[in-house]
């Protein structure tokens, strides 16, 4: 779609001590909606929200983090993770969801979208996007 | 240049809805247009008219009522946002069954929709807040 944007998401944030992570989800959704070409960044604290295996019944609130896993039904194609931010937290790609990806019209499918990258990969990701909502 | 602004920060607590007051307003003065200003996460809270600051401070509420008054602003606050943190309108006030409202004038309570539709139809989309 020729006259959509490139939304990029930069998720800056813990998934649970502040709303940003979720209430950015719910922006995600709209957007997609919307039928932008979104991508998602993840970058500092922000690279928890992709871990797996998270519990939340110790603190009482809701575990979004499945809805993560259901982006690639929303057409969202890419999710990046900021590869230093994993790094300064002792995390590497296999603690981190896997994301699906299939193109309805082509069947082309893809195992997994996230995709972690460096700095100026970051930096690269920013200048191509039309619009950045930080979280 | 066409802006829409989001404030994702309540006021007094947070410098970022000042700052966006600030620079929408500075915008505006220079000839730019601003599409629309839409309140998110805690900014929802600059949406209430019962705020009530002492004399001798800034009204951050009126500050953006005044502003919309004389430059037609559109200031749109999310709903989600909204429901979660009591700020009402009539319509929200009938649907949720609650007893009173406070949006302040020239507020208007509506979906996240709005908000993307302003980062598609404007030039700039500038976020305030942490």
């Amino acid at each position: 779609m020729s006259d959509a944007k490139n939304f990029m998401f930069l998720n800056r944030r813990a998934p649970y001590g502040t709303i940003y992570a979720w209430e950015s989800l719910e922006v995600v959704l709209i957007a997609a909606a919307f039928e932008q070409n979104v991508s998602l960044m993840f970058i500092d604290d922000g690279v928890y929200q992709l871990t797996k295996g998270q519990d939340t019944t110790g603190i009482g609130m809701k575990n979004f983090s499945p809805t993560y896993r259901t982006l690639g039904d929303y057409e969202v194609r890419h999710m990046y993770v900021d590869k230093a931010s994993l790094e300064a937290r002792g995390l590497t790609a296999d603690d981190l969801v896997e994301v699906e990806w299939e193109d309805w019209e082509t069947e082309e499918t893809v195992d997994n979208i996230v995709e972690v990258v460096d700095s100026d990969r970051v930096a690269e990701l920013l200048e191509e996007s039309d619009v950045v909502f930080s979280f | 240049m066409k802006f829409s602004i989001q404030v994702n920060e309540g006021p007094y607590q947070h410098q970022a809805s000042d700052s966006a007051y600030q620079f929408t307003k500075a915008a505006l003065e220079k000839g730019h247009e601003c599409f629309r200003v839409f309140f998110y996460h805690d900014g929802v809270l600059n949406g209430t008219r019962l705020t009530t600051p002492p004399q001798d401070d800034r009204n951050i509420v009126n500050n953006w009522v005044e502003l919309a008054e004389k430059y037609d602003l559109d200031l749109v606050v999310c709903v989600a946002a909204a429901q979660r943190r009591g700020i009402v309108d009539d319509g929200e006030a009938e649907r949720n069954g609650k007893d009173a409202t406070n949006i302040a004038p020239r507020f208007r309570i509506s979906g996240l929709g709005q908000l993307v539709e302003a980062a598609i139809q404007s030039d700039r989309l500038v976020v305030f807040g942490d």
